[in-house]
């Protein structure tokens, strides 16, 4: 085992101890679940910008728990897009403990909050370290919980209703997930993804794959709201107070369901053409419903909940192409929208905090009184909206030149449709909030405190420049090691169990 | 065989108690069956015929032991079903304090 193995089991450990910390004596000392909370995600962060540079092409680290060797103990592993998720995770949840700070002094209970936060932040790392498939479904499980326990936050009725709603959804989601890899296991007698791979390459039992893959796609495709399965999402993602909405949309969905089922059905059961098919159709059709049911919706963060369904569907095109073009696109679309998603909650949360609304027909004229939110805002919706130069359009651009070239004009067709929609979409958002004659109603609304605009500001700049991350050097330090583990495919078991 | 489609048929019966049952309570209920079907599997997963408890001892052969991995993984699964189970029914008490009623066709002001 490699020396610098040793940095794995931190990403879970140190949120799960800091969480536990605030459970027992943070309520007791006022100003210490902030700054434990701040503390922690910003040495997450620090963290995973230190896995970046043990992570090359065809550097996989793996951490044995325990010491038992791999198949028969557990593994945690590192690879490349292990650390393109990790880093991606923490940067959002920075932020977001931050901007938290100032935002939940309007709420009581501090400490429940941060150490629900802090565990939902170590079940993400955990289900993307977890080179275990049990180990996997734990982690999902602490991570789908804290944030069913979130969404219910403000014990009002809509937020308690959404919270039912979703908890109900992801725990039959959860079974499917946790039935799918009982019938695993029941083929391979292993739980190790990486022997699990090589047993299944092994013995070709289709019906049985199949099925499992049916499972899973319902399972992962209900965690990360693929359109048949996104009805929990409107209602859960706004119902929450905004930095944990900025958490969910930005990263939950994609951590619980892109990144897991990507893992899964790349690595272990391996791509198949058709899956290649479903994946692009049901990303295709999730992009064309989130955004028509986002062109009706009053309430902005409602508004902002639809829209992450489109975006979910760009990455899931750009990932089902199965190509090397089309699958960075996908993953860094999936980096453009954490960020500029996280950022537009943020936003719309800082625009609630001052008003106390979020209707949009309520709302106008903001701009003037709150400056930091309108431009930042601003910068976020031209991210997704793509709008060159910033990183939401040269991540639109990859998917959709990646969709001519394998030959599917109409995916490639539907995927600029969307894309006019959506600038349409948050154009109108934005002249709805901060544009317009400065109402009467808003004369005394005051810009929000300094650290709620310090986040947004970070997160602004970050949306503004990511497109650098196509730059070639610094491409191959961060986006071709993760694109590189889903062109290895199967191929993942013998650098797992090569390690040994 | 039966057995397994047994605890695929309770399943089932889960599945149909979450999707179409109108009490909060019973759809809580629909969802402990279901996820015991799925725990009940996979314990069977691991069961072999006739076999005997995985205890390794001097004088008996290893052979026909059932397989322990499941049933631990299964007693890791049952504590996650508590606590699912535990933060369901705490919302559905705090639903009945704001709505005064169990009935989901009473409690839907969000609309997905």
């Amino acid at each position: 085992m490699n020396q610098s193995a040793f940095l794995i089991p931190w990403f879970v450990v140190v949120p799960l101890a800091a969480a536990f910390v605030n459970s027992l004596i943070g309520g007791r000392i006022r100003g210490l679940p902030a700054l434990l909370a701040c503390l922690t995600t910003f040495s997450l962060l620090g963290l995973s910008l230190v896995a970046t540079q043990f992570v090359r092409i065809n550097t996989t680290l793996v951490y044995h728990v325990g010491g038992w060797k791999p198949p028969i103990g557990i593994a945690m592993v590192l690879d490349g897009f292990t650390v393109f998720m990790l880093v991606t995770v923490n940067l959002v949840a920075f932020a977001i403990a931050v901007y938290a700070t100032d935002y939940m002094e309007r709420y009581t209970s501090k400490a429940m909050f941060y150490s629900l936060l802090l565990l939902m932040l170590s079940g993400m790392n955990g289900v993307i370290v977890a080179g275990d498939l049990f180990n996997l479904f734990v982690f999902l499980e602490i991570a789908a919980v804290a944030s069913y326990a979130l969404v219910a936050f403000g014990t009002e009725r809509h937020e308690l209703e959404a919270a039912f709603k979703y908890a109900v959804m992801g725990t039959v989601g959860s079974l499917f997930i946790l039935l799918g890899i009982v019938f695993l296991y029941s083929v391979t007698s292993t739980l190790n993804m990486a022997d699990m791979s090589l047993m299944l390459a092994g013995q070709r039992d289709h019906n049985l794959i199949l099925m499992v893959s049916v499972l899973f796609l319902m399972g992962f495709g209900l965690k990360a709201a693929l359109v048949p399965f996104h009805a929990w999402l409107p209602d859960a993602h706004p119902s929450a107070p905004a930095p944990i909405s900025a958490m969910l949309s930005g990263v939950l969905i994609k951590t619980l369901g892109v990144y897991a089922l990507c893992r899964i059905f790349y690595n272990v059961i391996g791509f198949t053409p058709m899956l290649s098919a479903i994946l692009m159709f049901l990303g295709t059709l999730s992009m064309v419903v989130g955004v028509l049911l986002a062109m009706g919706q009053r309430d902005l963060k409602r508004l902002l909940a639809y829209s992450s369904i489109s975006q979910v569907g760009y990455v899931f095109l750009g990932i089902g192409l199965g190509t090397p073009l089309g699958i960075v696109g996908g993953v860094f679309h999936l980096f453009n929208h954490s960020v500029s998603k996280s950022l537009l909650f943020l936003n719309s949360g800082a625009v609630e905090y001052a008003t106390g609304t979020r209707d949009l027909k309520v709302l106008g004229g903001l701009r003037e009184k709150m400056p930091i939110t309108g431009a930042t805002s601003f910068l976020a919706s031209m991210s997704i909206a793509g709008i060159p130069p910033f990183g939401g359009f040269w991540s639109k651009l990859l998917i959709i030149i990646a969709a001519v070239q394998a030959g599917y004009l109409g995916y490639a067709l539907w995927a600029v449709i969307v894309s006019v929609l959506t600038l349409a979409l948050f154009v109108t958002v934005f002249k709805d909030v901060f544009l317009g004659e400065p109402q009467h109603v808003w004369q005394g609304v005051k810009e929000v405190p300094g650290r709620m605009q310090v986040s947004m500001i970070v997160l602004a700049l970050l949306s503004m420049v990511s497109g650098l991350l196509l730059l070639p050097d610094v491409k191959e330090a961060f986006l071709r090691p993760a694109t590189a583990i889903f062109l290895e495919g199967t191929h993942y078991a013998q650098v797992i169990l090569g390690d040994i | 065989m039966m057995i397994y489609l047994l605890t695929m048929v309770l399943f089932g019966v889960g599945i149909y108690g979450v999707l179409r049952q109108r009490n909060l309570i019973k759809m809580i209920l629909g969802i402990i069956i279901a996820e015991h079907a799925v725990l009940l599997f996979f314990i069977l997963v691991g069961y072999r015929l006739n076999g005997r408890a995985p205890i390794l001892s001097p004088d008996a052969p290893i052979t026909n032991m059932v397989d322990p991995l499941p049933q631990a993984l299964v007693l890791t699964a049952i504590v996650i079903g508590l606590g699912t189970t535990a933060l369901l029914i705490a919302l559905a008490m705090r639903l009945y304090g704001k709505y005064g009623t169990y009935d989901i066709a009473k409690i839907r002001e969000l609309r997905g």
